[in-house]
């Protein structure tokens, strides 16, 4: 509980866990409320399991009632809560407050209306993404945000994390495709925010709500804008013998004023890992593949997949292939969205980053990578979404042997740190939750990260909703120097850091 | 650049010191739209943000630009366009003294919004110059970014309420192939099925328009993309070819308020969700597929408030004529108890002795 009271919001005497069960009890019906160790384990870690915790208690409520007085309760007591959806997350943003009490949304899980002719759909946070697009495909619409963990995650989660995806390039993030969010604070306040207006009045709440992981408010209900689907896509999938080569082509694509729905990239160790996995025909001689796709009319869609092969003829790809059905599309994607799944096959364990880079200097942060997995000693295979400069260093580690968890993470602590000095950003759609809130202090100046404790004050004063999060304290910030300054040095000055 | 924002910052901690208020501007071009401070004893500062001027970095490639908040919008849409690129939310300059500070504070888009979506969407990043004379840096230059909460957005709009911006990054995009301005002689209800119709549709609309004009109204809806595109979606939804240079002008004068329909001194702006019928207020022109109303009367607050409000929307005095009193409540929409405990704790946080546009966007706060 250190951590939090330095920074000046008092967090005093948690009551026991048998009074919290009590009160929960008191207010929930006893099906909503697990308590028993083997009950409460299975929510000790989202999906990143390097990081686990078993709290107090679980909640799973089944009403907007329930949920506001779980958070009413808790506010009384004190006591932190984490909210959770499908627990997909990729970052350690629902991992439970070992003090505090899980609340699981999974019971949420209605589509509540579509409204097919204003293309909107109101859903509860446990319904899963590809729910939605499935229930309203009838319509010929769908939702556009695309998280590879699409069949699993939770439109909830989504809004807490502003999920993007691989055609997010075009149909932007979860943020550019929420019209309005009900959603209770920690002082169990119901708040609507947006709108279906184009607009609403004030200061734009909901943006700064979209992506606060879990910080701000617990979401009842989201209101989705729905995309109409294409007549037709398509996707070329382009070879290369140079990765430089490849992060050209990328910049030559947007160049020739082109916004793909898709533009993806995979170099030679993810595809040599993917390809026995999911047999999608990706060249394994290539040193680098781009998956590029093109969606519209059909006429619109010839003509831009020839714009696009010119693009790519000019710089230099030594193959290219054009899907020929909706199924071979789909089987293209299928290599790409299956690259975690395919590095658990080939890999005991395997840890999976998240930086953004201004995309001209993707080539050479490829290599730097490239350059740490000597330094590390360990492979890392990189999928990324180049249209938008997100990487996705996949590092490749066995836990069973000693050091190489603790390396791992000082692998992707200089991946991070090298995305953040080369302009970018530590974390791109997966957040920062609790694993990354070391590389916080570097991407923030001190005065950055109380303004953002200034935010969340605003929305819960006592700081209980998912605490100890995202903003790092001054305290972890200047342990964190020690560990990696020593005497004014870097760690790591053999990796050229440009 | 550092001894102008030393100098600004200076100005910010004397007026703080001196409790008076700090009234942000830039080219004055948008100084109508907000609720005005009119407390003239107080003796308040203004902050002249055009000695901060210059874009700072633009790279074509990577679709982003980041200028100084003083730099002239006319620049920045001249540099886009000799790449071939545009700000895609079309945003109204007012006059040629705009800038960009001010065009991101004030938050408006213009008629492209229909298609490209709301300017909030396009601010990637920014500096602010904080109450406590600090610059503070959110965001950055790349499209995706979810490290730490998007301050820049919520900046976005602001009206200066949380302080000034010194500095932003916008996304931007490449310019359509072809556009096509199509129209058709139609009455208010007809064009509102007609826009509302389209929604489910993919078709290339990035713009639309009714106004009454002649009989029973004109329709106009502009097509933005591949030639292929418009073409197959001119062959779905007819309609007559406004020739250039007639239509670029007419999309070019509706975004800068230059029709005769606003002409008229007292102007509210009626934001209602889709399907909304017509709202039978006064004069209207209608945008953005039906999303946006303008009412060129002198309407009673209280009326228009619950019209917009009955179609899940909110109401504006976007502008009013001379010798005339603002609303009680200001000119915007009140906001309900519950965002104002929320915007009033932010405002605390951020600027606790209230010094930047005191009331501007939000009466009071």
């Amino acid at each position: 509980m250190n951590a939090i009271t330095e920074t000046g919001l008092a967090q005093l005497n948690t009551p026991s866990a048998d009074l919290v069960v009590q009160a929960l009890l008191a207010r929930l019906p006893a099906h909503c409320v697990l308590s028993r160790t083997e009950d409460t384990r299975p929510y000790e870690c989202d999906g990143l399991s390097l990081y686990r915790s078993v709290p107090m208690a679980v909640v799973l409520p089944e009403t907007e009632a329930q949920v506001q007085a779980v958070l009413k309760t808790c506010k009384r007591l004190n006591v932190p809560v984490v909210a959770r959806g499908a627990g997909t997350g990729l970052s350690g943003g629902a991992m439970p407050h070992a003090q505090g009490v899980l609340l699981g949304l999974a019971k949420f899980n209605r589509i509540k209306s579509i409204d097919a002719e204003a293309a909107i759909a109101v859903v509860e946070p446990g319904v899963r993404n590809l729910a939605v697009s499935e229930a309203v495909s009838q319509y010929g619409l769908y939702y556009a945000p695309d998280p590879s963990s699409q069949i699993a995650c939770t439109i909830g989660g989504n809004v807490a994390e502003n999920s993007g995806g691989v055609h997010c390039l075009k149909y932007g993030l979860t943020v550019h495709n929420v019209l309005k969010v009900r959603m209770i604070t920690m002082d169990g306040e119901l708040i609507e925010l947006g709108s279906l207006a184009p607009d609403s009045p004030g200061p734009d709440l909901l943006s700064v709500f979209v992506g606060s992981e879990g910080m701000l408010g617990v979401v009842t209900e989201v209101t989705l804008r729905l995309t109409p689907k294409p007549a037709l896509a398509q996707v070329i999938m382009a070879s290369f013998d140079d990765v430089e080569k490849a992060s050209n082509a990328v910049a030559m694509i947007i160049a020739a004023g082109i916004i793909p729905a898709g533009l993806e990239m995979m170099d030679k160790q993810a595809t040599l890992m993917v390809e026995p996995f999911v047999k999608a025909g990706y060249d394994t001689n290539a040193e680098a593949i781009l998956l590029c796709e093109s969606d519209g009319t059909l006429e619109e869609v010839a003509d831009e997949i020839r714009r696009m092969e010119q693009v790519f003829e000019r710089a230099g790809a030594t193959r290219l292939q054009v899907s020929k059905s909706e199924a071979e599309r789909l089987l293209f994607w299928a290599g790409r969205k299956n690259a975690f799944p395919a590095a658990g096959r080939v890999s005991p364990d395997y840890y999976c980053m998240d930086g953004t880079i201004p995309r001209r200097r993707l080539g050479d942060v490829l290599k730097a990578i490239q350059q740490m997995e000597t330094t590390f000693s360990m492979r890392c295979a990189n999928v990324f979404h180049a249209g938008d400069g997100n990487l996705h260093p996949l590092i490749l580690f066995d836990s069973n042997i000693p050091d190489e968890v603790r390396r791992a993470e000082d692998f992707g602590a200089a991946i991070l740190e090298l995305c953040v000095e080369v302009g970018g950003t530590i974390t791109g759609e997966h957040g920062v939750g609790m694993e990354k809130i070391n590389q916080m202090c570097v991407q923030f100046s001190r005065d950055e990260l109380d303004q953002f404790l200034a935010v969340k004050r605003a929305f819960d004063p006592d700081c209980l909703l998912n605490p100890e999060k995202v903003i790092p304290t001054l305290a972890r910030c200047a342990e964190y120097g020690k560990m990696h300054v020593h005497g004014g040095a870097l760690e790591f000055p053999e990796i050229p850091r440009f | 650049m550092k001894y102008e924002i030393a100098q600004l910052s200076e100005q910010v901690l004397e007026a703080r010191a001196n409790y008076r208020p700090v009234l942000i501007h830039g080219g004055h071009t948008k100084s109508f739209y907000g609720n005005q401070y009119l407390r003239s004893s107080d003796e308040p500062i203004s902050l002249d943000m055009r000695s901060l001027r210059g874009i700072v970095n633009y790279e074509p490639t990577e679709l982003v630009l980041t200028a100084l908040a003083g730099t002239p919008l006319q620049e920045i849409t001249d540099t886009l366009e000799a790449s071939g690129q545009m700000l895609a939310f079309d945003p109204p300059a007012f006059g040629a003294q705009a800038t960009l500070g001010g065009c991101i504070a004030s938050g408006l888009s213009g008629p492209g919004r229909l298609g490209a979506g709301p300017l909030k969407d396009y601010v990637l990043g920014t500096h602010l110059l904080d109450a406590q004379g600090r610059v503070l840096k959110f965001g950055g230059e790349v499209m995706k970014n979810v490290a730490g909460y998007d301050v820049s957005r919520l900046l976005a709009g602001s009206m200066g309420m949380f302080g000034a911006l010194l500095q932003i990054s916008v996304k931007v995009a490449p310019k359509p192939l072809q556009t096509l301005t199509l129209e058709w002689e139609c009455t208010e209800a007809a064009s509102l099925a007609m826009c509302h119709g389209m929604r489910a549709h993919p078709l290339p609309v990035s713009a639309s328009a009714w106004e009454l004009v002649g009989h029973r109204g004109r329709l106009r809806i502009r097509l933005a993309g591949a030639p292929a595109a418009i073409e197959s979606a001119r062959r779905k939804i007819g309609g007559e070819v406004v020739n250039e240079p007639e239509s670029s002008q007419y999309w070019q004068d509706l975004r800068e308020q230059r029709l005769s329909f606003f002409m008229a001194p007292h102007l509210w702006r009626v934001a209602v969700a889709p399907g909304t019928p017509a709202l039978n207020l006064g004069p209207t022109l209608i945008e953005w597929g039906g999303g946006q109303r303008w009412i060129a009367a002198d309407l009673e607050p209280g009326m228009v408030r619950n019209a917009a409000q009955q179609a899940h929307g909110h109401a504006t005095l976007f502008r009013m004529g001379a010798g005339k009193q603002a609303p009680e409540q200001g000119v915007f929409h009140p906001l309900t108890p519950a965002v104002t405990t929320i915007v009033k704790r932010l405002k605390q946080e951020f600027d606790p002795k209230g010094v930047f546009n005191p009331g501007r966007l939000v009466a009071g706060i």
